[in-house]
């Protein structure tokens, strides 16, 4: 799946002007979708403007979004993690043991970070020490997680969570800003900072697009991996904590066929799923673009299945249009 | 001889032997005929998915959308069904694999001509696929009253002693193994695994490949779309959800490298029926079927590890004579 295209990479004698680069990078472009959806939204319903309105609509996409921004270091560094919403099933499903045994709010808080933590120590020791292709292990990993859950839990649920675990998932922080709306918009910026602004995340660009390369620059590659997939894990226990908390439940097949919304997430950001490129931005507009999509056409009782072949034709409309219109130019001006 | 000892199919075939003969020593008669002739005629769906999945594989390619397509085919041929009784059921499976060709192609063609990774193209038509089945029901299901005697027959009638379904599935298999080992197509979906750039060298057109590989597992998806609406009697949105990945899963376990060029019929099918034989093991030695996820995700992991061992020391030799440091 890596490198079968065999066409040389095109190298401009001359770069745009900043200002035209940034107007046509790929997060300008999405933010122009997103502004497009919002305005649609607004035209075809008169509910969709209101403050409290749009504050559930975040409660859609935050958690997964929150999974989203580790993810996509994970895919710009070369790998992919899909065990990730097993991850969800399995913190959640240790926090409500723990719960049994009367573990109070913050005592289960770590239990969620730390199970997630600890199984992306698990991926990421079978990714880097025994060096196994990342998407298979996951695959593995993504039963093995989910599985667990169900040998613990079958058919029951946990419930009882006690009403002051319930703020991590339906608490507010101020006016219509909820706990967790928040929480994203931090991550956020210490994403950003992390993959934009230091040594570590200029090493995830090098890896991913030439490991080769970045182990003879003394990048040790294995160790960023490494870190990269704890971090992922680390973050779906967050997103364990939060969903939790927000359905005051716990079941086996909670967060079910998350891992891809939050592959097509990263991807419809602009990160090259073969690794070495993305942002930060695109993925967080990417983000309020699928909240955006899902929300307006759930205003308008579309079903949540139609939503998804609005989702899935986006994704694919995204990356093969700029493709179409690089061709289309190339061909006018021959 | 040391080819075969160390060939993985054999030892895949011996594990599932193992866990047959393991099994039958707590309940006697698992592995009777008639009780593993049962579990080959559950698994034969999943070994022609994993043939189909191992063809994309093989070209360095994956496609996620195989459900979807099975279970978007199978509902279009069970509505065809439902509303003309009258069409030939034989016919009706011509149409299914050709459907399912046709969403084959559009990953094959946007594989191909667009350049976009098939894990994103599959991605998004994952979901394209199920959701179409929503809009062509209208969120219906198709029950069993609602189809023809021949439709629900299609795939129970016995024939020479073997529901017909698992002739489906052996006919396919030899298909393969001859289209695979004796056919000049066959070979280039190994050479474009291997190498993309020395094939290209080699005349093989890299792109036009993996676009037939996405053609025969649409195809196979598409008539496997049939199999499984008649033999589980049911057309829903829900139909196969969440299988592609059991059949990822089949196939790495039969050895096939998800890096693309190595893998064999053999090894696709030994991989399908471990899992049917897992599955089928777990109700008879009263372990609760919830552990079945876990151990087939323990069998994946395991499979990989043990798969990857012979190259797993990567890196490369910088000084060609090692000197003993003073």
């Amino acid at each position: 799946m890596k490198d079968t295209s065999l066409t040389a990479r095109h190298i401009p004698d001359r770069l745009d002007s900043p200002l035209r680069a940034a107007l046509l990078s790929w997060p300008s472009l999405l933010l122009a979708v997103a502004i497009a959806l919002f305005v649609l939204n607004a035209l075809a319903s008169p509910y969709f403007l209101s403050p409290w309105a749009l504050s559930d609509a975040t409660f859609n996409f935050t958690e997964k979004a929150i999974i989203a921004l580790a993810m996509a270091l994970l895919i710009i560094s070369g790998e992919i993690d899909l065990s990730v919403a097993s991850i969800i099933a399995l913190a959640s499903t240790m926090m409500g043991l723990a719960l049994q045994f009367g573990v109070g709010t913050p005592g289960l808080v770590a239990i969620g970070l730390l199970t997630g933590a600890a199984c992306g120590v698990f991926n990421g020791l079978l990714v880097t020490r025994l060096a196994l292709p990342s998407i298979v292990v996951t695959i593995g990993t993504m039963s093995f997680f989910r599985g667990i859950s169900y040998i613990t839990l079958g058919d029951q649920a946990f419930k009882g969570y006690p009403p002051s675990f319930w703020y991590f998932g339906q608490g507010y922080v101020w006016w219509v800003i909820s706990f967790e709306f928040a929480l994203f918009l931090i991550l956020a910026v210490l994403f950003y900072v992390l993959l934009h602004r230091t040594n570590f995340g200029r090493q995830i660009f090098v890896i991913g697009n030439n490991p080769v390369a970045a182990r003879f620059s003394g990048v040790r590659v294995e160790r960023v991996k490494f870190l990269l997939f704890c971090l992922t894990g680390l973050m779906s226990g967050v997103a364990a904590v939060l969903l939790t908390a927000r359905l005051a439940s716990t079941r086996p097949s909670i967060a079910v066929g998350w891992e891809l919304e939050v592959v097509t997430m990263v991807v419809l950001g602009g990160v090259n799923i073969l690794g070495g490129a993305g942002s930060i931005q695109g993925v967080v507009i990417a983000a309020f673009i699928m909240g955006l999509v899902t929300f307006g056409l759930g205003l308008l009782n579309v079903p949540g299945i139609v939503m998804s072949i609005f989702i899935g034709a986006l994704l694919i409309a995204v990356i093969a249009l700029p493709i179409l219109v690089r061709r289309l130019r190339e061909r006018l001006t021959r | 001889m040391m080819g075969l000892v160390r060939s993985r199919e054999l030892w895949l075939a011996l594990t599932v032997a193992a866990i047959a003969l393991a099994t039958a020593t707590r309940a006697p008669g698992f592995a009777g005929a008639e009780n593993l002739l049962g579990i080959f005629n559950n698994t034969a769906i999943l070994m022609i998915l994993a043939l189909g999945q191992m063809t994309v594989i093989l070209t360095r390619c994956i496609d996620l959308s195989m459900a979807s397509n099975l279970a978007l085919t199978g509902m279009i041929v069970a509505l065809v069904n439902a509303a003309h009784p009258a069409i030939p059921v034989p016919l009706l499976m011509a149409m299914a694999a050709l459907v399912g060709l046709c969403l084959g192609a559009l990953n094959g063609a946007l594989v191909w001509r667009l350049g976009i990774p098939a894990i994103v193209v599959t991605l998004g038509t994952l979901t394209i696929y199920r959701g179409a089945i929503f809009l062509i029901a209208g969120g219906q299901w198709v029950n069993a009253d609602q189809m023809s005697p021949d439709f629900i027959q299609y795939t129970r009638l016995p024939f020479l002693g073997l529901p017909v379904l698992s002739w489906y599935a052996i006919v396919i298999a030899a298909g393969f193994f001859l289209l695979m080992t004796r056919t000049a197509l066959g070979r280039s979906f190994y050479a474009v695994g291997v190498n993309p750039t020395a094939s290209v060298y080699a005349g093989i057109d890299v792109g036009r490949t993996q676009f037939t590989a996405f053609c025969l597992s649409g195809a196979l998806s598409g008539f496997c779309g049939y199999l499984w609406v008649s033999r589980y009697v049911i057309g829903s949105v829900e139909v196969a959800r969440g299988y592609e990945l059991t059949i990822v899963a089949a196939c790495v376990i039969g050895g096939i490298s998800i890096a693309g060029g190595v893998g064999t019929v053999a090894g696709a099918l030994l991989g399908a029926l471990f899992l049917g034989v897992v599955n089928s093991a777990l109700p008879v030695i009263n372990i609760s079927p919830f552990w079945q996820m876990a151990i087939s995700g323990a069998a994946i992991i395991l499979a990989v590890i043990l798969n990857a061992r012979s190259d797993r020391r990567g890196g490369r030799l910088i000084l060609r004579t090692a000197e003993p440091a003073q």
